[in-house]
């Protein structure tokens, strides 16, 4: 039984995350959504979804208290980052003429920039596949090249060593990212229908190890 | 590409049940909206779109209502339209669960609301709905396309395509184009006009309006070049299935999920 914390920072759709965590806790595990430094610090489990834009997403944890408390807990409890709660994560990103992220994983975050005349649409929305670059607990249960439901505009390029998926769109990026006890995804795993709800089934049983 | 063409059931929804269609006299009841959300699921669907097509403020809330428990058991993208009107409106529904909605006659008369509701809430989240219907070909004999509003009823002397390519740049993170002059009819999509407004926008296109059989679909990705389709009729009383529509499709060289 673990307590496992949304980040609530005002900006996306947290209802689908919770929704989907506690489909998966299936009671096991109390999941909240806060944004409450004290409840944080008590969770076992930290989720830190993210949609929007970047700078907003940063500012909403430092406005928070909470960029510190997740650089903390980043040492200490399993962390899933989600989104663009992958992409704040890496030390920096270009987005919004170029904004410092929480530098917990090496690399930076770039826009997709198509050809001209190449018909390649921004934002990359649908379902396209993640092949799995290096095993990890939360790949359990789950097959290589398994499709999951992605929708944005920038995108990680993550060092090979805490790169565990990549997707190509155009190029080939970082869709999934671990390092310690920090997995994140740059796809949505509570919109990825029973493949998404496995990557969270295996998040909420990880110990970070 | 790796990245997967989409099929999107959408619900025509009246106060509380799914309809069809929105512009026939004769609007035959096809059931409880949770459970065919939950069927479609089940049977491959991509994401589904959920049209509000209901009158009253008071039913409003009961779309919020069905909006949650769809939301609370089906785990794929849920798009949400009909009445978005304010910001106000769209926080409603995504805390409600869900995941876009879709802004069509607002963003006519007030485009400045879906600048408004990106930086709210990022573009991702913004899908900006155009009913579209073929009016007379221009000077240079090329086809047009106007919009109209008010479930096809009002002309806005406003180009289509050019209103499309205005919305994406508003923020629009996606277009849901739907012909006026095909939908309801099962002739297929008007592949011309999707075609035009997917080569002029650099976000993804839904082709909407007229799938009758499961080649209307593949003719919507291969020859009007849209991102996904999205059909309700041919689902909802068991002509085909989600999966016998994907893996049609996927026969005709089309990259789809079937896992």
């Amino acid at each position: 039984m673990a307590r496992v914390a949304v980040l609530d920072l005002g900006t996306g759709n947290l209802h689908s995350v919770h929704k989907a965590l506690e489909h998966v806790a299936e009671g096991g595990h109390t999941v909240e959504v806060t944004a409450d430094p004290a409840r944080v610090r008590r969770a076992q489990r930290v989720v830190l979804p993210g949609q929007g834009a970047i700078g907003t997403c940063i500012r909403a944890l430092e406005e928070r208290g909470l960029r510190e408390l997740v650089l903390e807990l980043a040492g200490a409890v399993p962390l899933l980052g989600i989104c663009l709660g992958l992409q704040v994560l890496y030390a920096h990103s270009e987005e919004d003429g170029g904004v410092e992220g929480l530098d917990l994983l090496a690399g930076r975050v770039r826009g997709f920039r198509p050809e001209p005349g190449s018909g390649m649409k921004v934002p990359h929305m649908g379902w396209n596949r993640v092949h799995q670059t290096r095993p990890h607990p939360l790949w359990e249960g789950i097959e290589d090249g398994a499709r999951f439901y992605f929708v944005h505009s920038f995108y990680a390029d993550g060092t090979p060593a805490e790169t565990t998926g990549e997707t190509g769109y155009g190029i080939r990026f970082t869709s999934a990212a671990g390092h310690d006890n920090i997995f994140a995804v740059q796809f949505h795993p509570e919109k990825s229908q029973r493949a998404g709800l496995q990557l969270l089934r295996n998040f909420l049983a990880w110990d970070g190890s | 590409m790796a990245l997967a063409k989409r099929i999107i059931p959408c619900l025509d929804v009246d106060a509380g049940r799914v309809v069809k269609g929105v512009r026939f006299v004769d609007i035959r009841d096809a059931g409880d909206p949770v459970e065919v959300a939950a069927r479609y699921d089940e049977q491959g669907a991509d994401e589904i779109t959920f049209l509000d097509i209901t009158a009253s403020s008071d039913d409003r809330e009961t779309t919020a209502h069905v909006v949650e428990a769809i939301a609370g058991q089906v785990f794929i993208p849920l798009t949400v339209g009909g009445g978005i009107r304010k910001v106000a409106d769209v926080r409603r529904l995504l805390n409600a669960g869900a995941d876009k909605v879709a802004i069509n006659t607002a963003a006519v008369f007030n485009p400045d609301f879906v600048a408004e509701a990106a930086a709210h809430f990022g573009a991702q989240c913004i899908v900006v709905a155009i009913d579209a219907k073929q009016v007379a070909a221009g000077a240079d004999g090329a086809l047009r396309w106007e919009i109209f509003t008010h479930g096809g009823r009002k002309p806005t002397g406003i180009d289509a395509v050019a209103w499309a390519r205005r919305m994406a740049e508003s923020g629009a993170g996606e277009i849901l184009l739907t012909s006026m002059d095909r939908d309801g009819t099962k002739a297929g999509f008007d592949l011309a006009l999707t075609r035009a407004v997917a080569e002029a926008v650099p976000v993804p296109v839904i082709a909407s309006g007229g799938v009758g059989t499961l080649e209307h679909l593949v003719e919507g990705v291969i020859e009007g070049h849209a991102d996904a389709v999205l059909a309700a009729s041919i689902f909802h009383f068991g002509e085909f299935t989600v999966g016998q529509a994907k893996r049609c499709m996927a026969d005709a060289g089309i990259e789809m999920r079937l896992d």
